[in-house]
């Protein structure tokens, strides 16, 4: 008896996270709740019962398309993912399994550079935008979101490639393997799970990547949360429409992260368990 | 061909020399064995010769060619590693192949040298299967089998045997002697075990501390091992070291005797001592025995011999097997 947790501890453990559960993701369940109900009721105030009305879906579909800015959620959101997975299991091979004194340093610095607030850099990246010429333009997008979200492309890899044993990669180098054969056929198969992991949660990361996004995008390259953010100011407080608009946003992700909940959270442990 | 020559080679970790400075010479199909303490540098030795680390200095040839500088890909050697490093993600059949793969083989030619390898290692109905559903003398042997398919100049084998349990080893260590037979090419052997060591080798390079103390056959290390630490190192059990009046009575430093050279009897004899623990395996039976002036000696006896902990026994070492060494510990 003295090992075993007490079934009133377990309840209560259970409750506890019930509520933190439920803390996290209410704001989403209101979302969806608002979105169903009428101008009226949105702003009546708080309730949890709507009118089902399927009024504000219909409004932001005939005001807006939805099909464009979902279009370029995907490319942004894929397109910066496949290209960072690109440079990154290189870099992390290269770290994880070549590593030099300075490694670790290396690691470190690109994780600072998520530390850094995105305001700080805003001026010189729009004026670099600017001068480019790629204002709202799907590649500048996709190249920028891929550098911000680089940094932990590179460190989930790379904790998911030092747990590959080195003498592998070393036999298929003596098996005539030159670099690129030994990334291909050996490491990259042998992280399969590591790396869909670092892919879904990347995709998601992009999806919903606002700062950047809403700042240096208008139609052309807009993705969803450009959309969102097009119904909260111009047209006042609509916020049965811009729940709608919300929910149109974020379900594809949503329907997504459900399905691989498995991998995510593999992902999201960073390697810590097996 | 398949000959291999270190010259001056040298390897360090940071600051910390691992191989000081070294010179050898590996002759065309010879089953060549290091042997050494535990971190004294066999594996990093083997992986200078396999390219998988990088030489501070020094050059490497292979067949008269110098691969100094040349990726592990290009100087045509394949290695077995301890722990197998089998491909987890790929079947036997393909594991055997990859080597082939990388070399641009068609797949006719490919499909026919696997099943040939297939078959000497007795792989055959495993073909399809991963290595995650073999067991440790099959991953062994399809490890073997990725390094027989691109037909070597040599092969290196990293202690390939200690993951197996006793009985396995004695097979694959058949396995391997008859392979080395069969395919007549040059073998780089690592191992701890000494039965491994004396039984395969045509050569054995004796390490410590990064530097070769002696190179010979396995008789000539056993018969007149050039110094107190090929002398202790080489025997199971170890050679008896004997120092003092015994010692200098024969004009040495110190004298070593091995277990099986040394006469017990119950009556008379040189060194007097009293039986400690008795070993009786049956076909031997190892005694330690405390003497009184030489401390405990250890003595390979008859497996039928009749003394047990607590009996007085005399030692007679066999004048003609004593060892002398100097005060530097080199043989006399
Ligand atoms: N990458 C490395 N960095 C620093 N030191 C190393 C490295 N690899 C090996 N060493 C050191 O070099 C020495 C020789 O190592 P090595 O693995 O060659 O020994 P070994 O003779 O194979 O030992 P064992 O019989 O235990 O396998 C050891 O002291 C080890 O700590
Ligand atoms: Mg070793």
């Amino acid at each position: 008896m003295a090992r075993a947790v007490k079934t009133s501890t377990r309840v209560s453990y259970t409750i506890a996270a019930w509520v933190v559960a439920l803390l996290i993701f209410f704001p989403i369940l209101y979302t969806i709740i608002t979105s169903l109900k009428t101008e009226g009721e949105a702003i009546a105030g708080f309730n949890l019962i709507p009118s089902f009305s399927l009024e504000s879906y219909r409004e932001v579909q005939n005001q807006q398309n939805y099909i464009k800015p979902f279009t370029n959620s995907v490319v942004l959101a894929v397109g910066s993912t496949v290209l960072g997975l690109l440079i990154g299991i290189p870099a992390a091979w290269a770290m994880a399994f070549s590593p030099t004194k300075r490694t670790k340093d290396v690691l470190m610095w690109m994780l600072s550079t998520k530390m850094m607030p995105a305001a700080a850099v805003l001026v010189p990246i729009y004026l670099i935008f600017l001068r480019l010429g790629i204002m709202d333009s799907r590649i500048g997008m996709t190249v920028l979101l891929m550098l911000i979200n680089l940094p932990i492309i590179v460190w989930m890899l790379y904790t998911y490639f030092r747990e590959i044993p080195g003498e592998i990669l070393e036999a298929a180098r003596m098996d005539g393997a030159n670099l690129w054969g030994e990334i291909w056929h050996v490491l990259t198969p042998m992280a399969v799970p590591g790396i869909a992991s670092t892919l879904l949660l990347n995709i998601i990361l992009a999806w919903n990547e606002s700062f950047w996004t809403i700042r240096l995008t208008t139609t052309n390259a807009a993705p969803l949360t450009a959309f969102i953010a097009s119904f909260s100011s111009p047209q006042g407080l609509f916020w049965a429409k811009l729940s709608a608009a919300s929910v149109m946003a974020i379900a594809p992700i949503l329907i997504m992260g459900w399905f691989s909940q498995k991998q995510l959270v593999r992902g999201l442990t960073f390697g810590a368990v097996k | 061909m398949g000959t291999i020559q270190l010259r001056d080679v040298h390897k360090a970790f940071g600051a910390t020399n691992i191989i000081p400075k070294l010179n050898l010479d590996i002759e065309d199909g010879e089953f060549v064995v290091f042997v050494g303490p535990s971190g004294c540098g066999k594996s990093t030795l083997l992986r200078l010769i396999a390219g998988l680390e990088d030489m501070t200095s020094g050059t490497i040839s292979i067949d008269g060619r110098d691969v100094t500088n040349e990726a592990p890909a290009k100087r045509k050697l394949a290695m077995v590693f301890q722990s197998y490093a089998l491909y987890p993600h790929m079947t036997v059949a393909k594991n055997i192949a990859f080597p082939l793969k990388m070399a641009g083989e068609s797949q006719a030619e490919i499909d026919k040298k696997v099943a040939n390898a297939a078959r000497i290692l007795n792989l055959s109905n495993y073909l399809e299967r991963k290595p995650g559903q073999l067991s440790g003398g099959q991953r062994q042997r399809v490890a073997i089998g990725r390094a027989i398919v691109r037909q070597p100049s040599a092969f290196l084998f990293d202690e390939p045997l200690s993951n197996l349990d006793a009985a396995l080893r004695g097979t694959m260590r058949l396995e391997i002697s008859e392979l080395h037979q069969s395919l007549g090419k040059t073998m780089i052997y690592v191992t701890h075990d000494q039965v491994e060591a004396m039984t395969m080798a045509d050569k054995i390079v004796v390490l410590n501390a990064g530097n070769i103390e002696q190179v010979g056959s396995p008789l000539d290390l056993y018969r007149s091992p050039k110094n107190l630490f090929v002398a202790g190192f080489i025997g199971s059990p170890k050679m008896n070291f004997v120092e003092g009046k015994a010692a200098e009575a024969m004009g040495a430093k110190t004298i070593g005797v091995r277990p099986e050279h040394m006469k017990i009897t119950v009556t008379n004899g040189a060194w007097r001592g009293v039986v400690g623990v008795a070993e009786h395996l049956g076909s031997d039976t190892f005694l330690h025995v405390h003497t009184d002036d030489h401390g405990t000696i250890n003595v390979r006896a008859d497996g039928e011999i009749r003394v047990s902990h607590g009996d007085v026994v005399f030692l007679t070492p066999e004048p003609a097997k004593i060892h002398r060494f100097d005060a530097n510990g080199k043989a006399l």
